[in-house]
Formats: structure tokens, sequence, C-alpha cells
């Protein structure tokens, strides 16, 4: 038996062969497989059949809570802990309490879009096998990778590896785990 | 929008080499001069912390000036890097990606030297704290009913957002950077831009949520610049002063931010673009965008000036009507000339493609830009609390010497980071340059669907 793997990596020179080889790779029914490009490519996400991204369902959980946070802190601050009369007008408004509260939104929007992000990509995850491979540097660079890895249920590393190289993959070559 | 159609390894060569290579000659001279001007800053502060804000040229009736002046200054310079980075992106504006790293850098340093005003006109800095809702022993909570109040959360919350939207765009390109210091065996370097890098692979399940999360930002970063300097124009349209309490304020300090922050970009990116051999990602389009955007709201921040003049005429409020016609042929009339020739008439030549073409000329101008921003804030602040409601206490302000040391200070503050910024951080974005590029569309030759 082989040395535990990773899985099977190859290079695609052109961000056209990669669009094409994604569609292959997905309707050869892998689930456990990835496209490394050095930017996002137009349209891959449908090529791959990647869902469309739920950072947004973060976003919202994070405003609301901003614009609730911003509302109930000035009211609890001004009518209910320490009530102070400031030039004869209400304890509280919702209309003064407005730019603080949107404010907050805004901040609490963002920490959670980005913390969803890291969530649903899993990072940091500073050791990966991906990047210990000679491949991931072209990867970032100027070139288009598709790595199959061996957790998926179709995986069987000379079958992926012959259909990696049958869509035009170049330098196909086993991942260590 | 790349030139001579330049392939993916040679935007990546181009901008890190600009981090790998020697430090050049120029960058240790410049950043000895930045250093030293900042001391002044550092120095005018200690001065000001060790004896009290009264060595600041403020005086009754004249209880804002320079300080506010410079405040606002910086926070509006500072705009011009969110348009660019989040309002041009919410627009598909592609051109946006070979100036927009350098620009919510700019941002990021000017929030930077803006919060060093208002922080230090407290006078005992060390209660600054008392800004933010941190329950204390003296059992008060902040007054939120004050506009002062309002622009703590926006101006910091600004400069948090900025942070983070500029650190989300650097992911990717400090990933690059980490592989490819590794790979010329610098492990130190590698580490370092590793640690921020997160352990970015570039898969494409994570360009996915990337690209949704910076869209996201995109999206709150528009309400939030706008938001920002509509704050800080309700520092001085929610009081009752004339010449302040003016319903054009918002819109109007807007439009001026962005104008002043077009002029700042300019005045940055063109030594850039010719020191680092740019021209091939910052074009001639770019620099003719830049420029359309400088006339568009330096004419829309003209329009305000005359409109402020019609409303205080027509408004038939003789103290407003008199605030005007002051700040025109008053004791600071020399500000407000010089305010409407660098604002007004400045940005009038960008009609002109001769203009726009010419490199020199457009830097020289973006510095009027500049120049006419700081004084358009100081014609509204000053000449406003200079001739208040009562003749007999009537003013005239002068900057005493720490304060004008502390202003220029906060240039060489500026220059330092930024020249920080352009020596060790990329100073494009690479994947979004990337994607803009034929080689980026994998439909690129067949049409597009």
């Amino acid at each position: 038996m082989a040395a535990p793997s990773h899985g099977v990596i190859a290079t695609f020179e052109t961000a056209s062969d990669i669009y094409y080889a994604a569609q292959k790779v997905r309707d050869a029914g892998f689930k456990c497989w990835d496209c490394i490009t050095p930017c996002p490519v137009h349209g891959l996400d449908g090529a791959m059949g990647v869902r469309r991204s739920k950072v947004p369902h973060f976003s919202l959980i994070g405003g609301i809570l901003g614009f609730t946070i911003g509302m109930s802190m000035i009211y609890f601050t001004g009518a209910v802990d320490y009530q102070l009369i400031v030039g004869g007008k209400p304890l509280f408004s919702p209309m003064f309490a407005f730019p603080v509260s949107y404010e907050l939104t805004i901040l609490l929007t963002a920490f959670f879009t980005i913390g969803g992000m890291f969530f649903l990509n899993g990072l940091p995850m500073h050791y990966h096998p991906v990047l210990k491979t000679e491949h991931i540097h072209r990867g970032l660079d100027d070139k288009f990778l598709i790595v199959i890895e061996s957790r998926d249920p179709k995986y069987d590393s000379s079958a992926t590896a012959a259909l990696l190289e049958s869509i035009g993959g170049k330098d196909v070559t086993q991942i260590e785990a | 929008m790349v030139e001579n159609n330049r392939g993916f390894d040679w935007i990546t060569d181009k901008i890190c080499g600009i981090i790998e290579g020697k430090t050049p000659g120029w960058w240790w001279v410049c950043f000895a001069v930045a250093c030293f001007v900042a001391t002044w800053t550092v120095a005018g502060i200690t001065y000001l912390v060790a004896t009290g804000v009264g060595v600041w040229g403020h005086a009754n009736p004249v209880n804002w000036a320079w300080d506010i002046v410079n405040f606002v200054f910086w926070i509006g310079i500072g705009h011009a890097g969110t348009l660019i980075s989040a309002i041009l992106c919410l627009l598909r504006q592609k051109w946006r990606t070979s100036i927009n790293r350098a620009a919510e850098a700019m941002t990021i340093f000017a929030v930077v030297c803006a919060g060093i005003f208002p922080v230090f006109h407290v006078g005992r800095v060390w209660f600054a704290w008392y800004l933010f809702p941190i329950p204390n022993s003296n059992y008060i909570w902040q007054n939120f009913r004050s506009p002062l109040e309002w622009d703590v959360f926006a101006v910091s919350t600004y400069g948090t957002v900025s942070v983070l939207f500029w650190y989300v765009g650097l992911i990717p390109d400090l990933a690059i950077l980490r592989d490819r210091f590794y790979k010329a065996g610098n492990k130190f370097r590698s580490a370092l831009y590793g640690f921020f890098a997160i352990g970015w692979r570039g898969a494409n399940r994570h360009w996915s949520n990337y690209e949704m999360a910076y869209l996201v930002l995109a999206g709150v970063s528009t309400p939030l610049v706008l938001s920002v300097h509509t704050i800080v124009a309700f520092d001085f349209a929610v009081s009752l002063l004339p010449g302040w309490h003016t319903t054009i304020l918002p819109p109007y300090f807007v439009a001026g931010a962005i104008f002043s922050g077009f002029g700042m970009v300019m005045t940055l990116m063109l030594p850039l673009r010719s020191i680092f051999k740019l021209e091939d990602l910052i074009t001639q389009y770019h620099i003719d965008c830049m420029c359309k955007i400088t006339l568009a709201t330096g004419t829309i921040v003209g329009y305000a000036y005359s409109m402020e003049f019609f409303i205080a005429w027509y408004g038939a409020n003789p103290y407003e009507g008199f605030a005007f016609i002051n700040r025109a042929f008053g004791h600071y009339a020399w500000a407000y000339w010089i305010m409407i020739s660098c604002n007004v008439i400045t940005p009038q030549f960008f009609w002109f493609k001769a203009v726009r073409e010419n490199t020199w000329f457009v830097w020289v101008l973006s510095i009027f830009v500049n120049v006419g921003m700081w004084f358009e804030r100081f014609v509204i602040i000053v000449t406003s609390l200079a001739r208040d409601f009562l003749p007999s206490s009537w003013g005239y302000y002068s900057p005493s010497i720490v304060e004008i040391f502390t202003f220029f200070g906060t240039f060489g503050v500026f220059s330092v980071l930024f020249l920080l910024f352009i020596r060790f951080l990329p100073i494009m974005p690479m994947a979004e340059l990337k994607a803009v590029t034929p080689q980026g569309d994998p439909h690129a030759g067949h049409g597009h669907h």
C-alpha cells in the first residue's frame, strides 16, 4: 500500500481550460475537490457546482445585532441607568439614537462578514497539504490547479489521476498528506 | 485596463519586485525627512500634554480652530480611498483595481492623522476614554444627543472598517509573498507574511465566500463613508451658529471630502507611477477617470458655495446674511478667495484633454485641491466663530507656533506610514488586477455569455 495521500493535483494553463475541466470533474460526480486560481474566475462557481455563498447570513445577524445593541445601549444609559435631562429633551428618542446605532450596525456587519468568511473557509489554517506542493506557488501566481482529495468516495489514485490527465491536466502529482 | 497585454506572472513579478528588491536610496531620503517632520507633531503634542491646551491659539470666541480644521481635512482625504474601494466596486468600475490598495492605505493613515487632533483637543488626553460608553466610577454616561458623540462612533467605526476592508483585500497577496519569500529562502519574512495570510491557498470554494464577503463589505462601506462626513457636518449643522446651521452642509461636506481625497490620491499615485514604472497598470485612462471625478466633485463644491450665498440672502436672516458677506469680504477674505480659486477654478482645467495628459500639471493641480480644501474648512469654522452674535465678543484668531508645527508634522506622520506601506506591502491588489485582464476571463475570445 502506498503512503497516505491527501489527493491528486493537476495544472491547467488558462482560465478557459480550468473552466471546462471543472465542469468535467463536477459531472464525474466528485464532491471533495477544489480549483486553485490566482484570482477569482468568473463563472467557475457554476462550473464547479458551488452553491451561493452563505456569508450574507452572518452579515445580516451582525447588522441586526449592531442596531439592537446601539438602540438598547442608548436607552439603558440615558433613560434607565442615569436619567439626566439635557436641554429639556426627552430621555430617549430613536431620532438621536439613530446615528450611533447606524454606525454600530455597520461595524458589527463588517466584523460578522469577515468572521463568517473565515469560519466558512476554515481559516486561519496555516498548515495544509496543498501548501506543501511545488504547484501552489504557480497556482497563486499564474497557473490554475485542480485538487481532488482522497477522502472523496469516488477517489481512486490511479483512475482519478488518469481522469485529470484526460481532461487536459499537466504535471499530475499525488499530494502527501 | 492593463496595457501591453501583460500576463499574470508579469503582474506578480512587478508588484512583488517592489517589495523584494533592495531598498532604493530615495526611499531612505524620503523616510528620513518624513521622520524628521513627524517629530514636529510628537514635540507639539508632548508640549501640549505637559503644559495644557492653551498652547494652541484658541481663545474665545474661536474655540474650534486649526485642530478641528485639520481633523476635518484629514478625514475628508480618507474618503476617496473608501469611495474607490467600495462605491466604485459596487458600480463595477474596473479601473479602481490598480489604485484601490494605495487609496485604502491612504484612508487609514489619514484617519490616524485626523484622530490626533480631537483627542488632544480635549486637553486632558488621559480622560479621552470618557468619549466611549465605558462604565466608570463617576456613574456618568455620554450625551448621545450630541453630534460630537455621534462623531466618536462614526470615526472609530470608519477607521476600524477601513482596516478590515484593507486587510481582507491583502490576504491573497500576502499569500503570494509568503510563498515567494519561502522560495527565496527568507524564512522570517515568509513566516511574517504567512501569519497574516492565514493559510490562504487560492481555493475556489474560498474565493466564492471571499468575493461575497468583499461585496458585502463594499456594500456596508458605501453608506458608512457617506454617513461619516455627514456626521462630521452635523458637528456644525446641528449647532445654531450662522454659517454653520444649514441643511446643505452634509451633502456639501461629502462632495468636498471626495474632491479632496481624489486630490490626495493623485498627489500620491502620480509620483509612485513614475518611480516604479507602473504606466501599464495606472494608465492614462485611470488618470482621466480621477481627473473627471475631481472635476465633478469640485463643481458640486462650487455649486454649494454659491447656493449657500443664495440661501443666506433668500432666507432673509440678517445674521446668516452677515456671516456670508463677512466670509467673502471680512477679515478672513484672503482665506475665502484662496478657497474659491483652489476649489472652484482649479478643477475646471480638467475639462481639457491636454491638461489631463500632462502628468506634471495634473500633479500640481492636485496640490492646489488639497490646499483649497484645507482652507474651505478654515473658512467655515473660523469665520463663523470669529464673528458670532455679539459684536462685543468678536475676535481674530491666529494659530500659535505649536499648532503650526503640530499640523505640518502630521504630513510627516502620514508620509512615514505611507512609505512603510509601499516598502513592505503590495501597492496594488494582484489578484484583482489579474481578474480584470483578458487572461482572467474564461470566455476570452469566445464572446461573452
